[in-house]
């Protein structure tokens, strides 16, 4: 089976969220950068099959010359080779515009399979997936546990709202969006380390794939959230603290 | 282009006078705002949506659609994307407003790709000034940031909104909104997938709905070996222990521990959420709780948004603490 697994490098989930002068984005000096992790469980999904089955694991991933550590550490942990959609324009395309980069690629390798994290820790609009599935006139599934490959096709399941589930059967070629959780993910051996320096990463140039159209939604301005309760916060030493909550859930919530 | 098309999403297997989704009327009033009520035209599809449809006409103020065809039921995405880009094509609305559902999520982002647009999901707010196109709302990094979008496309503009973000409509009188039929022209081989009858996981061992005290723990915690740590400020408190997704993702705590869309709805007299952010998906499982206490590191978690008592801090250092300080105030 060959698999190719879209992933984003996102700032770290515990990076400082400062916004930029123009209002637009987070200031970008100070952060850390991360492999999306729901992106991580489609990788896992994708090397579990691969492993059973064989075949080829491809990383794909669109960003400037910075995502190129993050496809090195999917190689680390088991793919054989990665493509890097160089593009530094990323925040002005809109969730169809980079999914049509990715849907340029994904059609010249002609996979059996494309799997991506159901949404990002960023920008959370959880569309690439679905978006690359119908420009590419596939069909798909999202909120995937876990996939099986079946004599026809293969065989999903998908997490429905409130503890249901439910089995999907689906031909291949599909697009099937990673729900967290659905494996344990695998760490990258030291020995896996070492061979990615030598596994291929392809790099390809943004323009060449797909034109950059003007986005039909345009983030304008950030803020931070406002508190809708007044939160009493409390300040000292974790003795002192600890003592002044007791005695106000005691006293004032009366729920002790 | 004229109008405002909302998609209303059904529960199956609901009585007959409740198959329609709470987020489905928030749905409906965010669709108020865009337009006036009268030019709202609510959808409902399946195969046999009757009995939804006159549920919905007795709530909408403009008309009822009935997009109909035994192919629409059980959910499959690529029957509905059709039927909605018929639908659209044929009413061609200024926008397309969903309820942001697992189900919306799974469909939606193909139609507007299908127009060429983007779908501006999960929308928590909208504002509009006098002549002057709406902002959407939505919450960026795990609901740290909100930012504010505007629609620049020239095709139908397509949002979804927020469970719990618009107040939903009530019935504003006892006429009923006139009711029409659509049917699709899609053929089962144009049906790729074929969906299961959902099912649950093994029956749920752990009610955290009955508890009175919740200790739940998030990423916070960092390790495995450090849960003991919350485990004994639960049995202090005499409380049940909960956690946020990650952890259960993990495999820290079994996953009937787990509060949040995914897992278990819980509103006990006291919460207590040690190290967990406060991503939306944690947020709606716990938020009506009568008292709330959040302990975290970073002051700009959103979990300080809904907590009622918040520290800034390790919860390693804060949690031991407290766990001291319940056992000195039970003697």
């Amino acid at each position: 089976m060959k698999i190719i697994v879209a992933i984003k490098q996102v700032p770290d989930r515990d990076a400082p969220v400062h916004i930029d002068a123009a209002g637009k984005w987070i200031e970008e000096a100070d952060l850390e950068y991360t492999l999306n992790e729901p992106d991580a469980y489609a990788l896992e999904e994708a090397l579990q099959l691969r492993d059973l089955h064989g075949g080829e694991v491809i990383v794909l991933s669109a960003g400037p010359d910075r995502v190129a550590t993050t496809i090195r550490e999917a190689l680390a942990k088991g793919a054989d080779r990665g493509l890097h959609i160089l593009a530094d324009d990323l925040a002005s395309r809109d969730a169809f515009g980079v999914a049509s980069l990715l849907a340029a690629v994904i059609k010249q390798e002609n996979p059996d399979l494309i799997l991506t994290g159901l949404q990002s820790e960023d920008l959370g609009l959880g569309q690439t997936g679905v978006i690359v599935a119908e420009l590419l006139g596939l069909p798909h599934a999202t909120l995937i546990l876990h996939v099986e490959k079946t004599d026809t096709g293969i065989e999903v399941k998908r997490e429905l709202e409130e503890g249901w589930f439910q089995t999907i059967q689906l031909p291949t070629p599909a697009v099937l969006t990673i729900q967290s959780g659905g494996s344990k993910l695998r760490y990258a051996t030291l020995m896996g380390i070492k061979r990615a320096k030598m596994k291929e990463v392809k790099q390809l140039a943004a323009a060449d794939l797909a034109p950059a159209a003007a986005p039909t939604v345009v983030l304008e301005q950030l803020s931070l959230p406002t508190k809708k309760i007044s939160t009493q916060m409390l300040t000292g030493t974790p003795k002192e603290v600890a003592a002044t909550l007791v005695e106000k859930l005691r006293t004032e919530a009366h729920v002790l | 282009m004229s109008g405002i098309l909302v998609v209303i999403e059904q529960r199956p297997g609901k009585p007959a006078n409740a198959q329609i989704a709470r987020i489905s009327w928030e749905a409906l009033a965010a669709a108020e705002r865009l337009g006036p009520p009268a030019s709202v035209t609510a959808v409902v599809l399946g195969a046999n949506t009757e009995s939804a449809a006159s549920e919905v006409a007795a709530r909408a103020q403009g008309e009822v659609i009935r997009v109909e065809h035994p192919l629409l039921a059980p959910y499959a995405a690529e029957a509905f994307i059709a039927s909605l880009h018929q639908l659209i094509q044929s009413e061609a609305p200024t926008y397309v407003v969903l309820p942001h559902t697992y189900q919306v999520r799974d469909y939606a982002p193909a139609i507007a790709a299908r127009f060429g647009q983007v779908l501006i999901g999960d929308v928590t707010a909208i504002t509009s000034a006098e002549n002057q196109p709406p902002i959407f709302t939505r919450q960026l990094m795990q609901g740290r940031l909100n930012g504010n979008y505007r629609p620049t496309g020239s095709g139908p503009c397509f949002v979804s909104v927020q469970a719990g973000a618009f107040p939903a409509v009530t019935a504003p009188d006892a006429t009923q909104a006139a009711i029409s039929t659509f049917t699709p022209a899609i053929d089962a081989a144009q049906i790729r997938t074929r969906p299961g009858a959902p099912f649950r996981a093994a029956a749920q061992a752990v009610d955290l709905s009955a508890a009175q005290i919740i200790v739940s723990v998030g990423r916070g915690i960092r390790a495995e070996e450090n849960i003991p740590i919350v485990q004994e400020l639960a049995t202090a408190l005499g409380a049940e222990l909960a956690a946020s997704r990650p952890i259960c993702d993990s495999g820290w705590l079994p996953l009937d521990r787990q509060v949040g869309s995914s897992g278990q709805t819980v509103a006990p007299k006291l919460y207590i959420a040690a190290g967990i952010s406060g991503a939306i998906q944690h947020l709606v499982g716990m938020k009506a709780s009568q008292c709330i206490v959040a302990i975290n590191r970073d002051p700009s978690a959103p979990i300080f948004e809904v907590a009622d008592y918040g520290i800034v801090g390790d919860l390693m250092e804060v949690v031991p603490a407290l766990t001291e300080a319940v056992k000195a105030a039970k003697q």
